[in-house]
């Protein structure tokens, strides 16, 4: 049986999920995730010692080339996007007060 | 034969010997549009005169001797996770609506060589997150072989538009079934290569170490030709592989002589609906008829799939989905208080439910003190069901097994209990965890009408192999409409 999930760990999962959730969206979270939980606690059935974590099914290498410049300046296209824009920069509310 | 009826090698040949034009053949297909989306609402955008302009450019090529492919002038839809220039990519999510990429995807790019042409994008799963096509913002896509039912998720658009003949092919994205499982409710073809087979570049992340491109069409030649056309080493991806073969249409009515195909024991006990296990195994018996050598076996640690999948699929997600934030592209709150209160209200107001409980459900088994016990473990447990598989194949070519645990659900009856709609994915999800190849091909209908695909997994790299034996299947199982097309509704 996984742990309770306290209401502190809702608020912080909230934090590095960066969501704000309402009250009821927490109470449907919490329940959520201690099913997802419970069940994902299966997996202790398991027994995985001197058993290698694979992120990825084929060996993944490191792609080098050499640093040239293969595509154009796109940043008219990548701006066109930004809900708000100035002087060729995405704008946000102030960071530094 | 109609012309938005003919399989897109059909169409392409009509093409090539300029019975029909280009233009024609977009036209068919908008029209079909026209008449079935209100019903079905397979896509979320249709690219008009896009489409008849890039046909009128292909003909010219044609015409100057440029093109010359099987599939030059035929159309094609693209599920609405795969960025395409100029034209908006929403992920079937609020927060990238009026994204509009300024970058093709590796993929499309590669069709659009081929001289495809795109007609528009297709519904899914919010960022693919679902089973049926019912966590998108713009509603959900009907079945067509029954309007009350779904057509499976999360490319339920590329697959029912297919179903529904408004175009022969279309592409799809499959991370833990999302293209086999809807194929199998919509009766139609649908192939995931092995993982690094197809660029990812463009296609808008969901989980990394797991998500594929692969086509879904109406017959078993066209699948293997979309695939042909779309597969390929990509710098832009780095978990492209480069492939010895690339030749996906050779040898596809060799036949199954000699094939040794192994039906894992426990994917047919319980859990499974009677009709849909039945008509596999028939199937399955009849290709041993053919020459097969068939053989039951147990695949141990499947029911640790689920749990695994979960784990990795949601904590790649909550990394891969940081990205929304109101910053870049999609959707910004309108009322905030500073930069991180932009980013939590921003977020919270334009992901849904199902990716919001998957952000959160990665952000937990990513952070400090459960990385080991979650992140790790569930690694830990995919390296083992790869060493299953890996011994499966030492003795059998592929595997035989259903697509999904029964046919079409109705509309409504499935996000109510989110685990028991995970469940649901038992078929599919090691197959990615794996990195294996999966083909799903229609073998016939239930005593309700609607359609039952079977699953036929490779190993890595046999994407040929489950290619033969799924057109043997195809004909044995003549491809059927659903009513709705037939009727001409």
């Amino acid at each position: 049986m996984a742990e309770k999930i306290s209401d502190e760990m809702i608020e912080y999962v909230g934090i590095l999920a960066k969501l704000e959730l309402s009250g009821r969206e927490k109470e449907e979270a919490r329940a959520d995730m201690e099913k997802m939980l419970n069940y994902i606690d299966t997996l202790n059935e398991l027994d995985t010692e001197g058993i290698q974590p694979m992120s990825h099914v084929f060996p993944v290498q490191n792609v080098f080339r050499d640093d040239v410049v293969e595509n154009g300046d796109g940043s008219r296209g990548t701006l066109s996007n930004a809900p708000l824009s100035k002087d060729n920069c995405f704008k946000v509310p102030k960071t530094i007060i | 034969m109609d012309i938005q009826s003919m399989t897109a090698a059909e169409l392409g040949k009509r093409i090539r010997s300029r019975e029909l034009s280009a233009v024609e053949a977009a036209d068919a297909c908008l029209e079909q549009i026209e008449k079935m989306e209100k019903q079905v609402n397979g896509f979320v955008r249709v690219d008009r005169e896009g489409a008849r302009k890039q046909a009128e450019a292909v003909q010219k090529k044609m015409d100057a001797g440029e093109l010359t492919g099987p599939l030059a002038g035929v159309p094609v839809a693209v599920k609405d996770n795969i960025c395409t220039e100029g034209l908006e990519t929403t992920c079937g999510s609020k927060i990238l609506e009026g994204f509009v990429p300024a970058y093709t995807a590796e993929a499309v790019r590669k069709l659009q060589e081929a001289g495809m042409v795109i007609l528009g994008k297709t519904n899914m799963d919010e960022f693919a997150m679902g089973s049926t096509t019912e966590t998108s913002y713009f509603g959900p896509t009907k079945n067509p072989w029954d309007l009350s039912r779904v057509p499976g998720g999360s490319s339920g658009g590329s697959c029912a538009a297919v179903a529904a003949e408004e175009c022969p092919l279309a592409l799809g994205s499959d991370t833990g079934g999302s293209i086999r499982q809807p194929s199998s409710f919509c009766g139609v073809v649908g192939i995931k290569p092995t993982y690094g087979t197809v660029s990812r570049y463009g296609l808008i992340a969901y989980g990394s170490s797991l998500d594929q491109i692969g086509p879904v069409a109406r017959d078993v030649t066209d699948c293997a030709l979309a695939l042909e056309a779309i597969a390929g080493h990509d710098p832009k991806d780095s978990t492209s592989i480069a492939r010895k073969s690339y030749d996906f249409t050779g040898g596809l009515a060799d036949g199954v002589k000699g094939m040794r195909i192994g039906i894992p024991r426990g994917y047919f006990g319980e859990g499974l609906d009677a009709e849909v296990g039945q008509k596999i195994l028939d199937t399955v018996r009849m290709l041993e008829k053919q020459g097969a050598v068939v053989e039951e076996f147990d695949l141990d640690l499947i029911q640790y799939a689920i749990p695994a999948y979960y784990v990795i699929a949601s904590a790649e997600a909550s990394s891969n989905l940081a990205r929304f934030d109101g910053v870049k592209y999609g959707y910004r709150a309108e009322e905030y208080d500073g930069l991180h209160n932009m980013y939590k209200k921003s977020r919270s107001e334009g992901f849904g439910a199902e990716v919001k409980r998957r952000i959160m459900l990665g952000s937990f088994v990513l952070s400090s003190g459960y990385y080991d016990a979650y992140y790790l473990k569930a690694l830990k447990t995919k390296a083992l069901i790869k060493r299953e598989f890996d011994r499966a194949f030492d003795s059998f070519d592929m595997i035989a097994a259903p697509a999904a645990p029964s046919t079409a659900p109705r509309l409504g009856e499935s996000l109510s209990d989110p685990l028991k709609m995970y469940l649901g994915d038992i078929y599919t999800i090691s197959v990615n965890l794996a990195g294996l190849p999966g083909i799903t091909v229609p073998v016939g209908t239930d005593t309700k009408g609607l359609p039952i695909g079977m699953q036929l997994i490779g190993d890595c790299f046999d994407e040929a192999k489950i290619l033969r034996a799924a057109y043997a299947c195809e004909q044995i199982h003549a491809y059927e409409r659903p009513a709705l097309v037939k009727e001409g509704r």
